[in-house]
């Protein structure tokens, strides 16, 4: 039996910025912080889909902040959902219309939907919900997770996405304890990748790459069947830095390696922007203390802290199947029986060599 | 096997099958062109799920039959296709049912009007499959209009209701059908089917009007409100409960005129109470072993007991209540659920029926009893022993401070 699947939108990848549609659909009446990068990855998203969109809205930053009584930012409709619902969100809407479609009962049309999550409500609470969602192929939605790496939004909280070592409420840096936090952030696009074998289109992005970002939102919603975009957001108030420096914190995240940006289409990996300059070995990979050093939640690093998380990261690029995406690889006695040859050999031996 | 039937009202042929409780849900699903619904396993409530995708399956009913991953996926997806303007339907059973809790608790806060079924299952832990009302009644401040089945056949009818009362604009809000777990959801009735024409006079085409989120009406739903506005929204869910007993009331009656069944009153089932002193009031099945022991004590005994049944708990009817049970010298109050630590140690109904009582004149004296836990039959002594309890109450031979009462329980 065939299932079927809604005509998704025709939304073509945008060339450059002077592409970039010029309509608004996230405007002003948010209160969100200055610097914040989430809120211009909602202003991307909205600008990428277009305003035959529906938005549903997880509890996090972007709503509470976004979202007063009476001054509402959101120009297509929009509605909340529960903390951990993004996925049932994004299903139960798709479905409904589908079907309401298919029974005649709504004019057939092509209409975007798109769940969204903070890191806490994606990541950690929301992921069964997410994962479910990728696995039904039949309808169309996008789920998409901006991760400023902390619950910002109740008071900078660590989450599954708080980087190894980072102070937050819940992981202070103390005269006993330098380090309360010192798990390693869960590879979720990675993870939802590996585990999902037929969602047409899984990606990582960065609002400080906006034309990547709105391409990959628009790839997705083109492809259509249930997708998944997470964007690595910097947060002057978790992250204490200077809101000017976000754009340049974003940067850095990709450029020092920590946050790789791709895509996987159709389970195809494509590493996208600088993170395929640094794979090509056109580009170097710039030290994480670049980065760390730039934000106040690291402020209390000493040198075998920074070592640690180099290694680390070091290991996502010399270790890791595919950097940063897939990580393990497989003993060199079994490459051959696994078919993994010259031809189709780890990412970061073709690094090595270049 | 469906045997067809000549409806005496209107000349159509409607079919009478046997059908369990669950089965008979499933019915009422397809004759309402349900558009979405969301399954999930747990017993007793899933028979329905079950019976439905055989419908399916079978091409007997086109409806997006999503399988989620846990409760509050499931009350979710449903919500969220509502709120684009599907008719959905959702279920669940005991600790099922508490862990959609917070879906559960934003659907009626949303004022979206989700039909769904609590098959009632004792809450674990310690494992209990047998019925127990405490899983309905959690939600009974929130919202949630909360009627209970005593039939397979009331159960498709108050389903067919459901959907009529939730959608009306005056409503709005979500409601839960109370199926006794195993008494009712797997127990075979025989049920009359009504027909598809029928159900369409009856039941009128879901229309979210101006609350519908669509690109061609772009609003926001459920901002933040904060202490600005929570208090002005909090009353308009108070008045919608209250409209919903004209509403029930109009339906009920509508409901009478199309498929003839349905009894004198929308909210309560009499039993032999034209001549009664002393009744007993209950929700659900235990009014069949009730009825027992009626006919039974008043042939032997000639006891003058009757039994009234609690058809609607949310929106209580206070007045239909408070009218009937005035007539009485003592009403004995039957809950299939507890209140640890409640006023009097009684049931959740006992002091809801208390404290409806209790600025009128003439009220009758109320004894409490908790009954049939877990599941538990409500057998003939034990019926024998509510009644005796209930009338000695009412002749003050019980003791004042005699007002709750386990019954059946092995000391």
């Amino acid at each position: 039996m065939t299932t079927e699947i809604m005509p998704a939108q025709n939304l073509p990848q945008i060339k450059g910025v002077k592409d970039v549609p010029y309509d608004e659909l996230f405007v002003s009446g948010h209160r969100t912080c200055q610097g914040c990068e989430s809120a211009l990855v909602m202003r991307h998203m909205v600008k990428a889909s277009g305003p035959r969109t529906i938005v549903l809205g997880s509890t996090g930053c972007m709503y509470v902040a976004n979202t007063t009584y009476y001054t509402t930012p959101w120009v297509v409709p929009w509605m909340h959902t529960q903390l951990g619902a993004s996925g049932s969100a994004a299903l139960g809407t798709a479905a409904g219309l589908k079907v309401l479609m298919r029974k005649g009962k709504m004019k057939n049309e092509k209409i975007n939907v798109i769940a969204f999550c903070g890191d806490g409500g994606g990541a950690d609470m929301g992921i069964g919900a997410i994962s479910a969602t990728l696995t039904h192929k039949d309808y169309n939605c996008l789920v998409l997770l901006y991760d400023n790496e902390s619950y910002a939004n109740t008071d900078i909280q660590l989450s599954s996405q708080t980087p190894y070592g980072a102070v937050t409420t819940f992981s202070p840096s103390g005269d006993k304890k330098r380090l309360m936090h010192t798990r390693w952030k869960k590879n979720v696009p990675g993870m939802l990748a590996a585990g999902h074998p037929e969602s047409r289109y899984i990606a990582a992005g960065c609002a400080a790459y906006a034309v990547d970002l709105m391409n990959k939102i628009r790839k997705a919603l083109e492809l259509g069947g249930p997708t998944f975009v997470h964007t690595l957001d910097p947060c002057p108030k978790g992250w204490d830095y200077h809101p000017q420096y976000s754009q340049e914190l974003g940067h850095l995240a990709v450029e020092t390696g920590i946050w790789p940006l791709y895509e996987v289409v159709d389970g195809v990996c494509n590493l996208t922007g600088p993170t395929r300059q640094i794979a090509e070995g056109r580009k170097k990979r710039k030290p994480v203390y670049e980065y760390l050093k730039r934000q106040g939640r690291f402020a209390h690093f000493i040198d075998e802290d920074v070592e640690h998380f180099q290694a680390q990261v070091d290991k996502m690029w010399t270790d890791w199947l595919i950097p940063g995406v897939i990580p393990f690889t497989v003993p060199a006695k079994d490459i051959a029986i696994l078919k993994i040859d010259k031809k189709t050999k780890p990412l970061h031996e073709e690094a090595k060599t270049a | 096997m469906a045997v067809e039937v000549k409806t005496k009202e209107t000349n159509e042929i409607e079919t009478e099958q046997l059908a369990t409780g669950c089965e008979a849900i499933a019915e009422a699903i397809r004759l309402a062109d349900v558009d979405v619904m969301a399954a999930y396993p747990i017993r007793p409530y899933d028979g329905v799920m079950q019976a439905a995708a055989k419908l399916i399956a079978n091409g007997k009913m086109d409806v997006e039959y999503i399988v989620a991953d846990g409760e509050h996926s499931q009350f979710e997806i449903v919500k969220h296709a509502c709120a684009v303007g599907a008719r959905v339907f959702v279920g669940s059973s005991g600790v099922g049912w508490f862990y959609a809790f917070e879906a559960i608790a934003v659907t009626a806060g949303l004022r979206l009007p989700v039909v769904a079924i609590c098959g009632n299952r004792a809450l674990d832990d310690p494992g209990a499959f047998g019925t127990e009302h405490n899983d309905s009644l959690a939600v009974r401040d929130l919202g949630w209009l909360l009627p209970w089945a005593e039939t397979a056949q009331e159960a498709l009818d108050l389903a067919l209701m459901a959907w009529r009362v939730c959608e009306d604009k005056r409503v709005s809000l979500p409601i839960a059908i109370g199926l006794d777990g195993a008494f009712l959801t797997h127990s075979q009735h025989i049920v009359k089917i009504p027909t598809q024409a029928a159900v369409d006079r009856f039941l009128p085409k879901f229309d979210l009007g101006d609350r519908l989120l669509h690109p061609d009406n772009p609003i926001t739903i459920a901002p933040q409100v904060d202490q600005d506005w929570l208090m002005e929204i909090r009353r308009q869910n108070d008045n919608a409960m209250r409209q919903a007993l004209t509403v029930i009331s109009e339906a009920h009656a509508d409901f009478k005129k199309i498929f003839g069944r349905g009894g004198e009153n929308p909210f309560l089932d009499e039993y032999m109470t034209e001549d009664a002193d002393f009744v007993v009031i209950g929700q659900g099945t235990l009014s069949l072993p009730m009825k027992v022991a009626i006919r039974r004590l008043r042939k032997e005994r000639g006891l003058k007991i009757g039994l009234v049944r609690l058809k609607w708990f949310r929106p209580f009817p206070t007045e239909e209540v408070v009218k009937s049970l005035s007539r009485f010298k003592a009403v004995g109050v039957i809950d299939r659920d507890y209140s640890f630590g409640s006023p009097y140690y009684g049931g959740v109904l006992y002091n809801e029926i208390r404290s409806a009582l209790y600025s009128q004149p003439k009220r009758p004296v109320i004894v409490g009893f908790i009954a049939g836990l877990g599941g538990r039959e409500i057998e003939q002594p034990m019926a024998t022993e509510i009644f005796e309890k209930t009338m000695a109450a009412g002749t003050g031979d019980l003791g004042a401070g005699d007002t709750c009462h386990w019954i059946g329980v092995r000391e």
